[in-house]
């Protein structure tokens, strides 16, 4: 191309690679997504690496047929990992995090398909400023980008990683003491909004707090005064109960297997039901709910696990959350005591709520307690 | 509390969406197909040949020869495939190079290439000049700098650098070339009817060479508003069966003006991987109204989200377009309108602007574009309406 040439070659030169204005892309060029988390313990990663780079970089069509399939993918995912992740650093200023990974998928993006390689970075020192340094496919092309985002409590920072630029210095957010407790307030709210066990329980106390029984007959309550502090009594001793055994299967002092415990709440549930259809305890419903709530908390706990507490904020974390579990119950207190209390006096009350409405929760605790002693699926919940 | 724990991890998915929009899942069979890619087979000899120069320029990096030629190499795949990755190969091939100022001739002219081709036409113009300070023959550095200066809507700088190739390449080239740019100044007309004579002639010209003549002939006829000429030249381009992006778009655009959204359609239904060809079928739909529309519209706009992510500017010109006529968000459209418009200038990028400027109601946004349409002189039946229209609304 540099060597003079007669003008006849040149013309053959300049044809060949006409210049059209526009040059029409099928995709943009190459890039991967990589996403960290930091948590307390180190960091969370998800990284999309787009196959057609993957088979660039290593040849993944195994049979040359143009295709990538799951099975030829799936045999090179530890290659894949080491070759990745070989070029990811992310280091402290004294030390580099071990990654390993953890997850092997995929996802469809706008232009092909990409691995999603999941994987934990074991930092030595959590809340310490890191640097991520990214050298992937930059020998194979320059023109490929690491689209770096970090989550860090509640703040999220991104960077565009190139050969001119592979590294960012991440600093990891402490979140302080007040966003922590709304965090986990909102955990417990949630938690109450989507554990159904725990709002079945609940409303299987209720169901019969605006009744009293005499003389083997229900009657309807005289006045709200009186079910009103019935329902408090009743929200509270619940209440009192589980934090009692969350905070202390939170500190460790009792730890029994999630299997057992869940198996345990589901018959709680189910006990509350049944004693609503044949009455055996209907005084004194509060002691029943402080008894049994004791189980709920430890199941509580298992949920707190999950989120990973930080050792510095314990409290914190166990006053947000009971709090949240709190308000969550007092929600459905608020929406479920006036329509029962306007209702009570009614056939249809007693009937479709009391007694249709206690004989399916009934159900569906005894599937629960039935899928979860046994590890098996019946229901979708 | 396994609902619970499903639904935490759903939240944090679903947080994550927000940026890649993409959920991760284990594929169900080992035979399922996750990608194809664009060579068919290794038997294809091109395939086997580039696999085969790749292993010799590992051998030898410096082998500076070799490294050009499997730079250009990879540019004609790009183009043939529409994956710009393959100029980021070419990149690689000359990393030795590529920093050095300047570079070796060769790798300057690799590098314009690919400078063009990201929309840095600026630089890309600083490298070919370094090019003819060293070769002022070289035939392909003055018609990349023709190229590049009437994108940029300078035709006369752009005519200034066709004139050698009267010297340097063969006749049809450098008419065309000449053509293409006085096509935008004032003298349309002439200009068609001269270039027209100059195909005839041209009986032993490359199809790529006439490929380029017909498109341009097709430009101007369509901008004098001669569409049964522009038809027909368009229609003979095609004739010549080389896969060129350009060409269908501008095609489609043709078609799409006169209403003729079902050819449209059946044109591009099975052939819209590349965005601009994806753009356009979209448009058609629009017309036809079909109930495809919306599956078209989703991944338009992933696409330039994911193309804005890494911070590229090469797709405002599209995007404006979906905005303005298929999400009919004329503000959002005209805002891009500009920012492609400080970047490239051709006839097309100005038509936006005036459509996007009167669709927002801010007719003094379009006062760059039409102080330039003065200057060049550019002779355009629809930007004349426009400018009409444009006029009235002030």
């Amino acid at each position: 191309m540099s060597s003079p040439a007669r003008p006849m070659h040149r013309w053959v030169l300049a044809t060949a690679l006409l210049l059209l204005p526009l040059a029409g892309w099928a995709h943009k060029p190459s890039d991967s997504y990589l996403r960290l988390r930091v948590e307390h313990h180190g960091l969370e990663g998800r990284w999309d690496i787009a196959l057609r780079d993957l088979e660039y970089a290593l040849g993944l069509d195994a049979d040359h047929d143009g295709l990538i399939t799951w099975g030829e993918l799936r045999v090179r995912h530890a290659d894949i990992a080491a070759y990745a992740l070989a070029r990811l650093r992310i280091a402290t200023a004294e030390q580099a995090c071990a990654i390993r990974a953890t997850q092997y998928q995929v996802a469809n993006h706008s232009d092909g398909t990409y691995m999603v390689l999941g994987f934990n970075a074991d930092c030595p020192k959590a809340d310490v400023p890191l640097t991520v340094t990214y050298g992937l496919f930059f020998d194979l092309d320059p023109t490929h980008r690491g689209l770096l985002r970090i989550e860090s409590g509640d703040s999220v920072e991104t960077a565009i990683l190139s050969p001119g630029r592979p590294s960012t210095l991440v600093e990891p957010q402490r979140r302080g003491w007040w966003q922590a407790f709304v965090g986990y307030w909102r955990e417990g709210v949630w938690h109450i909004w989507i554990g159904f066990d725990h709002t079945l329980f609940l409303l299987a106390l209720l169901f019969p707090a605006v009744l009293m029984r005499e003389g083997g007959q229900w009657r309807q309550a005289p006045d709200f005064r009186s079910v009103f502090w019935e329902v408090v009594a009743v929200v509270t001793a619940f209440t009192v109960a589980h934090s009692i055994t969350l905070s202390v299967a939170v500190l460790g002092w009792v730890s029994l297997p999630a299997r057992l415990v869940e198996s345990v709440i589901a018959a709680t549930v189910l006990v509350a039901a049944l004693n609503n259809l044949y009455p055996l305890v209907y005084r004194r419903r509060a002691l029943i709910a402080f008894l049994l709530g004791l189980v709920h908390g430890l199941g509580f706990a298992t949920v707190l696990a999950d989120l990973e507490l930080p050792g510095g904020t314990l409290a914190v974390a166990l006053a947000g959350f009971n709090l949240g579990v709190e308000t969550g119950q007092l929600a459905i207190v608020a929406v479920f005591l006036p329509v029962a209390f306007r209702l009570r006096a009614g056939w249809v009350y007693r009937r479709i709520a009391l007694g249709l409405g206690s004989a399916v929760v009934a159900v569906i605790a005894g599937t629960w307690l039935i899928e979860r002693s046994l590890d098996t699926r019946f229901m979708p919940l | 509390m396994r609902s619970a724990r499903r639904t935490l991890l759903l939240t944090i998915l679903s947080a994550f969406s927000l940026q890649v929009s993409a959920s991760p899942f284990t594929p169900k069979d080992d035979a399922d197909v996750l990608e194809r890619l664009t060579y068919q087979s290794i038997a294809d000899p091109s395939v086997a040949k580039l696999r085969r120069m790749r292993a010799e320029l590992a051998a030898t990096p410096d082998n500076l020869e070799l490294a050009v030629r499997l730079a250009w190499r990879y540019i004609e795949i790009g183009r043939a495939q529409a994956d710009p990755r393959n100029e980021g190969y070419a990149q690689a091939a000359l990393r030795p190079w590529w920093h050095l100022d300047p570079p070796p001739a060769a790798v300057l002219l690799v590098r314009a290439t690919l400078r063009q081709s990201r929309h840095d036409f600026h630089g890309a113009l600083a490298d070919l000049s370094g090019v003819l300070r060293m070769q002022s023959h070289n035939a392909q550095a003055w018609l990349t700098r023709a190229v590049v200066l009437s994108v940029l809507g300078e035709p006369r700088d752009a005519l200034g650098n066709c004139m050698p190739l009267f010297r340097l390449a063969s006749p049809l080239l450098a008419t065309t070339c000449a053509g293409n740019a006085m096509g935008l100044g004032g003298q349309a007309e002439a200009v068609y009817e001269w270039l027209l004579r100059s195909l005839e002639r041209s009986h032993g010209a490359s199809a790529r060479e006439r490929l380029w003549a017909l498109t341009v002939l097709a430009d101007i006829a369509t901008r004098l508003g001669r569409h049964a000429e522009a038809e027909s030249h368009y229609r003979e381009a095609l004739r010549l069966e080389l896969r060129d992006i350009y060409l269908l778009s501008a095609y489609a655009d043709f078609l799409l003006d006169q209403g003729r959204a079902e050819e449209v359609y059946a044109l591009l239904r099975d052939d819209s991987r590349p965005d601009p060809l994806l753009l356009r079928l979209a448009l058609a739909e629009k017309q036809l109204s079909t109930p495809e529309l919306k599956h078209r519209v989703t991944p338009l706009q992933a696409r330039f989200a994911a193309s804005r992510l890494r911070g590229s500017e090469r797709h405002l010109g599209s995007e404006a377009r979906l905005e303005l006529h298929l999400l009919n968000r004329p503000q959002r459209a005209l805002k891009l309108a500009l920012d492609n418009w400080a970047v490239q200038r051709e006839p097309v990028d100005a038509r936006l602007v005036l459509e996007s400027a009167l669709a927002a109601d801010k007719a003094a946004a379009a006062d760059p574009v039409l102080a330039w349409l003065i200057k060049t002189g550019l002779e355009d039946v629809r930007l004349a309406a426009l400018r009409e229209r444009l006029t009235q609304a002030r």
